[in-house]
């Protein structure tokens, strides 16, 4: 069946269902057919983590998926981490240690984070850059972006 | 969209798996976490007819404790693997070698049964199965069989399963009571595939060494098990001299080849290196002297 195939998948929160060809990726599908331009496409073989989402809870490459593989999950992507109008602490954290410049990877970035924070509530530094090495950051050496999940840390495990 | 077209499918069972690879009699391939074969249809370089995924027989997924052994369901997830709490106690070395196996998002979707029928020879997996003497149950239209892992691995990406055959369990012998171990590995950045990787395991019995099992990632088309490197240690113990003598050792064994990541010489001098520290560190205090 190289014929288009029926995906229907939550995406923050929000039920979705699009037809795509089976070779069409998790996250052109996320870009193209749901216009959800917040996920970003880097180097499309699963190096870079620009491209990482939460599918059914855990962080994953969207770019070495298929889109036909996400029917039936749940997926959580940048867009989903606002509540309220309210920046998530993860993404105040980043403002406010200067964890971004340019902001193409800050998506990966975040929801790598979101993940590994939930796995390791209570990090220490060296741990930290070794979860953040899963996401390639060619502006801010890493420092802001390494103090920012720091700073989160303790906040979100005071919400769990 | 980056992959050549191809048809999808999905099977239930590993009965229908195996009906739809006979079905395109080699021009299928078996899609499992996808961490490697996705990269590689996103560059081309792999240009199935048919992808056949595993990722809905949910009977591929499980750990189970049988005989003294721990059995892996092929399509059991690294991260599972890495947060078992029963590989923590029985496995140690492959939960060490798990968090080498990429990143955390990689091995949320990388398997264990994929990463060895992958058969990288940089990879993690493969080494550990080595080392610990492993073994793979594999199914196809003549039945099943069982693959050991000294006869597995053939060379660069190729296994010994037959084109209409999938990896359907791992077999890992559970490590004895006391037992220690230590994987070390080099690459440039962490997560990136191992330049020269090391499995090691040894039993003490007081000042003795009862057992060790050494086996490489990255020095040669195939992991290697160092069986002489590990007979000196068995003779001699776990001193510095022994230590020293059987890394040398070791370095003799393995043919490694040079590429842009490094040569082979380099290579050799990393077996040397890494095993030494992982010998150290599997033997634990108190073992230096002699």
């Amino acid at each position: 069946m190289a014929e288009p195939v029926t995906v229907r998948l939550t995406v923050n929160g929000v039920g979705h269902e699009g037809r795509c060809e089976p070779r069409k990726l998790l996250v052109d599908f996320l870009r193209e057919d749901l216009a959800l331009t917040g996920t970003h496409v880097g180097c499309e073989h699963g190096i870079c983590g620009a491209c990482t989402v939460l599918i059914d809870g855990v962080a994953a490459r969207s770019c070495i998926m298929l889109a036909v593989q996400a029917d039936g999950a749940e997926i959580v992507t940048i867009e989903g981490l606002m509540q309220d109008g309210a920046l998530h602490p993860l993404q105040a954290a980043f403002r406010e240690h200067h964890g971004l410049q340019c902001g193409f990877c800050t998506p990966g970035m975040l929801m790598t984070a979101l993940d590994f924070l939930r796995v390791n509530p209570t990090p220490t530094e060296p741990e930290i850059r070794e979860a953040l090495s899963a996401v390639l950051c060619r502006c801010t050496g890493y420092h802001g972006i390494v103090k920012a999940v720091a700073a989160a840390a303790p906040v979100l495990a005071k919400r769990a | 969209m980056k992959p050549v077209k191809f048809e999808y499918h999905a099977p239930a069972t590993v009965d229908e798996a195996l009906a739809l690879l006979g079905r395109y009699g080699g021009e299928a391939k078996i899609l499992a976490g996808g961490q490697s074969l996705m990269p590689l249809m996103n560059f081309r370089l792999s240009r199935p007819a048919a992808l056949i995924d595993l990722n809905r027989i949910a009977s591929l997924a499980y750990i189970r404790e049988d005989d003294g052994h721990l059995a892996f369901g092929a399509m059991t997830r690294q991260r599972t693997v890495e947060f078992s709490p029963v590989v923590a106690q029985r496995l140690p070395l492959l939960r060490e070698a798990t968090r080498w196996v990429g990143h955390l998002p990689i091995r949320s979707r990388g398997t264990i049964g994929g990463s060895i029928a992958h058969a990288d020879p940089a990879a993690e997996y493969p080494a550990v199965l080595t080392a610990l003497d492993g073994e793979v149950r594999v199914r196809g239209p003549r039945g099943e069989r069982v693959l050991k892992a000294s006869d597995l691995f053939v060379t660069y990406l190729t296994t010994r399963l037959e084109p209409d055959e999938i990896l359907t369990e791992v077999r890992l012998p559970a490590m004895p009571a006391g037992a220690g171990h230590a994987f070390e590995e080099f690459a440039r950045r962490h997560g990136d595939f191992a330049i020269v990787g090391i499995a090691a395991m040894v039993v003490r019995d007081g000042g003795r060494c009862r057992q060790a099992r050494l086996a490489t990632a990255g020095a040669g088309p195939v992991p290697v098990r160092l069986r002489a490197a590990e007979e000196i240690l068995e003779r001699d113990g776990l001193g510095d001299r022994a230590i020293e003598a059987a890394t040398a050792r070791a370095a003799e064994l393995v043919s490694p080849d040079a590429d842009i990541h490094a040569s082979a010489d380099y290579r050799r001098h990393l077996t040397r290196v890494l095993a030494a520290r992982a010998l150290r560190r599997a033997a634990g205090p108190g073992a230096r002297r002699g």
